[in-house]
């Protein structure tokens, strides 16, 4: 049945109930958020509880135990180490897409909180003090917006990896926060638009004007009265920015800007395994299909969940349900 | 309408100046110079003598010269990096090339875009909807060089139905369009989908439907005015960013156009060429959005582009 078909009256008797249920009901009620929320979990932890073994430089699984199989190997069940089949250099690729699944889902992480945290700041101070403060941050949002992004990644990237790295005496430590920084820092300037206009419709709204009236300062009314009813579209927004930062990061690794071998990501291992695969003569395919494969459900995942948490969140998207 | 419309076109210069300035000012802090990159080390007093040639030895000599070159004549300088070429004549030849792909690629995203989109919202629940949903979710879930790799693989070689890469007629266009095409596509349905299920719950769709219209006339003449007003604000940036160019489709299927010099100009520290691409592109985000706002106030009377102007 279609919207066009329902009875006239259909939206009198289906119409958004009032929220009588708490929220934390809804998000176990709904079948969608769970599912990719387990999915997530699968992945993340089977990332995590694996890093013992594939940090390791003796083990089969470990990311950068060069020539412990026989160089490209089809994925077979004789070894574990095969499963997913040997890459160029002779690593498991098992172990080199469990370890980059938690480099990628660390970087989209590290650069969502980053950009929330950014975002979220800037946008409760232009909408809430308003006049010059936030005539300068909203144009400078706007400006930020005119520039090609890769221009700031790049330029980021180049200004701060080596005084990090002098710093954090660790160049693929200061390979991973700046790369995770440069995403964070290019990725808030939506939020921020979003959280202003949230804050200006809110302070429009009596309670504001009461709280102010009661003599409450401005740091709590911030606190206790306006970031709870941002939280919503706060992690909604959040959720959709950690796929696009694991995207964008495998973007960099096409690029060859991304982590430095050998530490893997998803996107660096799918950029490595591009040409492998799409080899005329000998395909070999496991190199490009695991890592992207794990990539897509992750960020088919945490799409998933965005939206579902937005319908929860949104009423409007609620009414449209009908 | 027209004030507004002068009124912003006056905003225009100032804008871009700033958008200059502060490319400038990101392309200077950054440590790095654009010369003695090759693999012989360039003497120090050559490289001098090269950084004097292109006004480049300090930041005042730069903005001495570069700025008043690009508003008198409109001549961003030479390339850094291909030093026999000017910036205006790199993106003289390559513009063409990506804005003739970018519209092929961006009319496909629209038409099928919009065409899933409302199919999908229309038959809300149903089978289509969940298909072409999650096909949608996963074309924004895959890397984009991924894609075209694969339609490479798929569609040339064996099959050999297109060519390999290049750029020449129009059956060198449909695979680099096609990759183009997906994301947008993806959002374009997307957007559509929610703005459509919004529409098709109104009043006014119930009236049309009760005094006997048809139901495509009612989708077709009635919803899809109102549904496409997001998609329409999405264009905007979307146009600005294909137009340009897209890295990824153009190593993939080795496409002269200008979104490799975005990155290259980035990485070889070019800093006339950056200029001149990043202006390139915010010329390009400005018009399109204006034209943006001014599609909006023709498609739905009700908005008026004047108030939010004057606010």
């Amino acid at each position: 049945m279609t919207v066009l078909d329902q009875p006239i009256l259909a939206d009198a008797v289906q119409a958004p109930p009032d929220t009588p249920d708490g929220l934390f009901t809804r998000i176990r009620r709904s079948r969608r958020i769970r599912f990719s929320f387990a999915v997530l979990m699968l992945i993340l932890l089977s990332s995590l509880l694996t890093m013992p073994l594939t940090l390791r430089s003796d083990h089969p699984w470990g990311y950068n135990n060069q020539y412990a199989l026989p160089v490209r190997v089809g994925p077979s069940f004789s070894a574990s180490a095969l499963w997913c089949g040997s890459d160029t250099l002779g690593r498991s690729l098992i172990g080199r897409c469990l370890l980059g699944g938690a480099a990628s889902l660390a970087i989209g992480l590290a650069a969502a909180v980053i950009s929330v945290t950014l975002g979220v700041a800037v946008g409760l101070v232009a909408g809430y003090r308003g006049g010059w403060i936030d005539a300068l941050l909203m144009r400078s949002v706007d400006i930020l917006y005119g520039l090609p992004y890769l221009l700031l990644v790049i330029l980021f990237k180049i200004a701060f990896e080596k005084p990090l790295s002098l710093l954090v005496r660790s160049e693929s430590a200061a390979n991973f926060i700046v790369l995770f920084t440069a995403i964070g820092i290019v990725s808030w300037l939506t939020m921020a638009r979003v959280v202003r206009g949230q804050v200006l419709f809110l302070r429009s709204l009596p309670f504001i004007e009461a709280c102010k009236a009661t003599g409450l300062g401005q740091w709590r009314i911030f606190t206790r009265h306006l970031l709870p009813n941002l939280v919503g579209p706060i992690v909604v927004y959040a959720t959709l920015i950690v796929p696009s930062a694991i995207l964008q990061e495998s973007f960099l690794s096409f690029l060859g800007i991304g982590i430095q071998p050998p530490l893997p990501t998803w996107g660096s291992l799918a950029a490595d395994g591009l040409s492998p695969a799409l080899n005329p003569i000998v395909s070999h395919w496991w190199m490009l299909v695991f890592p992207c494969a794990l990539l897509a459900v992750t960020l088919l995942a945490l799409n998933f969940l965005g939206d579902g948490l937005r319908d929860l969140f949104d009423p409007k998207a609620e009414a449209a349900k009908i | 309408m027209i004030r507004v419309i002068a009124f912003r076109l006056l905003q225009f210069p100032l804008v871009l100046a700033v958008i200059y300035l502060t490319t400038f000012m990101l392309v200077w802090v950054v440590p790095g110079s654009p010369f003695g990159r090759t693999e012989r080390k360039l003497d120090p007093i050559a490289e001098q003598a090269m950084k004097e040639r292109f006004h480049a030895d300090s930041w005042k000599s730069f903005l001495a010269y570069y700025p008043i070159q690009v508003i008198t004549k409109g001549d961003f300088g030479r390339s850094m990096q291909y030093q026999e070429w000017s910036v205006a004549d790199i993106i003289k030849v390559s513009l063409p090339v990506s804005v003739t792909l970018g519209i092929f690629a961006l009319t496909i995203g629209t038409i099928f875009g919009v065409m899933i989109g409302t199919l999908a919202a229309v038959n809300r629940g149903g089978l289509f909807d969940w298909l072409s949903l999650t096909i949608a979710l996963i074309g924004i879930s895959i890397p984009s060089f991924v894609i075209a790799a694969l339609l490479l693989a798929t569609f040339t070689g064996r099959l050999g139905l297109f060519p390999i890469g290049g750029w020449g007629g129009f059956r060198e266009m449909v695979l680099p369009a096609l990759a183009l095409s997906l994301a947008p596509l993806a959002y374009i349905a997307r957007l559509t989908r929610v703005s459509m299920l919004d529409v098709l719950g109104s009043d006014f769709v119930r009236t049309a439907r009760a005094k006997g219209l048809s139901r495509f006339t009612v989708i077709w003449k009635h919803c899809l005015r109102n549904a496409c007003l997001p998609v329409l604000s999405y264009l905007g940036p979307a146009a600005a960013a294909t137009f340009v160019g897209s890295f990824v489709v153009e190593t993939v299927f080795s496409i002269p156009g200008l979104g490799q010099h975005f990155v290259n100009s980035v990485k070889n520290r070019d800093q006339t060429l950056i200029l001149g691409t990043v202006m390139i592109y915010s010329v390009f985000l400005l018009t399109f959005n204006l034209l943006v706002d001014i599609a909006y106030s023709f498609i739905d009377p009700r908005i008026d582009i004047t108030a939010k102007a004057s606010s």
